[in-house]
């Protein structure tokens, strides 16, 4: 993997019993970047994502992310199958065997990665900023004990933790309805908290699927700002699905397209708008059909 | 009236219990949706880690109240918790995924391994613990006395105190946090990072600490068990789970309560051989009016 890639896709294939959703996908994600996937319904976009963030765990293929200081395979860390090879390595059957027993969605977390959903999954009966602190509890001193007699460094982790919450509260502008329950929140806001909650865990990179969808021009034009903000003032990668082309074109670097779980094109804004095999994937081959992007 | 008194406070002590009981039930429920049958007999064994420890610190000579008690808590709590924990661990872990009801049938094999396993390894005969704590304090009532023992009390005042922590540690630490967000929805609470079967681990090992609470408790008051002891207060403390809606803390506690000062007053002023038969009356006439229970969310089937 080359030093300025976050996160690099090889030959990630996904099967639902007979139908093939992924099909051989490869691409690189450059560190730093604004990245968008972009397809017709049903190309498999929320599929990577579900890959990528360990929702699913892939039928086949590599997914490496070069995160907090380490690489780390998403699959593996989700526990393979033992192989036949590894009864003769005991190295490598130890670490199946560790992952097999500790692994999870939550260790692809732990290295570096966040994300959002397209339907929205808040914790519902959780007040707003409640949803940030949970997110923050790999930080924080998380003694039981030490909760319980409420010790010094318990308070002050504890008021950390807040401090950071409303911070981000503040960038996505819901300091007011702090102590508000997440699901009363209006559909822009829970969105808004969405991303702010996948902030909190201090990712590396965030993954934010359909993030304008439902949105209004105001509100999308909102979100396009903090999306640079998460990019320019806090490092973080992001790799988004939407299907707003006016906001993709606008804030990518660099644009993956999928179409019947192949990627049919990468490259720069300018290069997708023009790319035939994109035009024809979204309004269907039609010959002579005049078609703006 | 005085016996309408002392049922109250012969049933808040009753009902407690159940409520201690409830907890475990209601808090698997709430965080994988199955019901614990073991979790009776895990209430059955802290009976028998009760009399463990009271014979080995007798054994080392130890007699005053505050430490035999304080020694008995802290063992029983600690072994109850390692069995709820290896319950999960062997018997539902490995069936994460499959069917509500495999689980489910693991649950009650689980439930006949532990009652065959004490049988085995204890005896089939009724044991007993000697009295540690004897008295009561006695108010006048018009013509007759309401009296409520030392060990009444204790139970009350231990179990409230049991809750109260409990309840604290749910609504205000960042584990109570951790396992909220988890019982909401566990597949995101992994996404951001939180280990949901370390999580669902911890909520077993707290059902387990408040059995062992209630068992010690009533262990000790009772004086006798033997091994099938946690079948008919399991049922009892399952109803109270259902009466207070299933899923739901406070719900579980005000539950127990209600089912313990029922089933007590029913008993004294009406009939004790049919106070069984009432409190499921009981049961069945709350689901009817509010299916989801006192305190439950009614199911909201999700689009």
């Amino acid at each position: 993997m080359s030093q300025d890639s976050i996160l690099k896709v090889d030959n990630l294939v996904m099967h639902f019993g007979g139908i093939k959703a992924l099909n051989d996908v490869n691409f690189e994600i450059k560190r730093g970047s604004v990245s968008a996937l972009i397809g017709p319904n049903g190309a498999g976009k929320t599929t990577v994502f579900n890959c990528l963030t360990g929702f699913y765990k892939a039928t086949g293929g590599n997914i490496m992310l070069d995160a907090c200081g380490k690489t780390t395979s998403v699959i593996q860390v989700l526990g393979e199958p033992f192989q036949a090879s590894d009864f003769l390595n005991p190295v490598a059957f130890a670490k199946r065997l560790k992952y097999k027993m500790f692994g999870g969605s939550h260790l692809v977390n732990r290295a570096g990665l966040s994300r959002t959903f397209q339907n929205i999954r808040l914790f519902k009966e959780m007040s707003v900023v409640e949803n940030l602190l949970v997110a923050q509890h790999m930080r924080a001193n998380r003694s039981l004990i030490a909760g319980i007699l409420n010790t010094k460094a318990y308070k002050k982790s504890e008021e950390e933790a807040l401090e950071r919450a409303f911070y981000w509260l503040g960038v996505v502008d819901l300091k007011d309805f702090a102590n508000r329950l997440a699901g009363e929140l209006s559909y822009g806001q829970q969105r808004r908290l969405e991303i702010a909650r996948a902030m909190c865990t201090n990712p590396e990179i965030v993954c934010l699927d359909e993030p304008a969808a439902g949105l209004n021009p105001s509100e999308t034009e909102a979100l396009t700002k903090m999306i640079r903000v998460l990019r320019d003032q806090h490092n973080t990668t992001v790799l988004l699905i939407e299907h707003d082309m006016g906001m993709v074109m606008n804030i990518s670097d660099y644009i993956v397209v999928l179409d019947h779980g192949e990627v049919i094109a990468k490259g720069g804004p300018e290069d997708i708008k023009s790319n035939p095999k994109v035009i024809a994937a979204y309004l269907g081959a039609e010959e002579g059909e005049e078609v703006t992007l | 009236m005085d016996i309408i008194l002392q049922q109250l406070v012969n049933g808040l002590s009753l009902g407690s219990v159940y409520g201690l009981i409830a907890i475990g039930y209601t808090m698997v429920y709430g965080i994988i949706g199955m019901i614990n049958f073991a979790h009776g007999d895990v209430y059955m064994v802290s009976a028998y880690v009760t009399a463990i420890a009271i014979a080995l610190l007798s054994f080392f000579g130890i007699e005053s109240f505050p430490v035999v008690i304080l020694g008995t808590l802290i063992f029983t709590i600690f072994v109850t918790g390692v069995y709820g924990w290896v319950i999960e661990r062997v018997a539902y872990r490995p069936l994460r995924g499959s069917s509500r009801l495999s689980i489910l049938i693991s649950a009650i094999g689980m439930s006949l391994i532990l009652q065959n396993y004490v049988q085995i390894s204890q005896g089939a005969k009724q044991q007993g613990v000697p009295t540690l704590l004897s008295g009561a304090i006695r108010f006048d009532v018009g013509d007759g006395f309401v009296q409520l023992t030392y060990m009444k009390l204790f139970i009350l005042c231990a179990s409230f105190i049991g809750m109260g922590v409990l309840t604290y540690i749910i609504q205000k630490t960042k584990l109570g946090r951790m396992c909220r967000a988890t019982q909401q929805d566990p597949k995101m609470a992994s996404i951001l990072g939180i280990d949901t079967d370390k999580i669902i681990s911890t909520v077993f090992v707290i059902g387990a600490t408040m059995a062992a609470l209630a068992g010690v408790l009533v262990t000790l008051d009772y004086g006798g068990f033997d091994f099938y002891v946690g079948f008919i207060i399991g049922i009892k403390a399952f109803t109270a789970a259902v009466l207070g809606g299933i899923g739901s803390l406070p719900g579980a506690m005000l539950g127990g309560i209600i089912l313990g000062l029922s089933e007590a007053l029913f008993a004294g002023l009406i009939s004790s051989d049919y106070k069984d038969v009432f409190s499921f009356s009981l049961l069945v006439i709350i689901l009817i009016f509010r299916p989801s229970g006192l305190l439950g969310k009614p199911e909201v089937e999700k689009v």
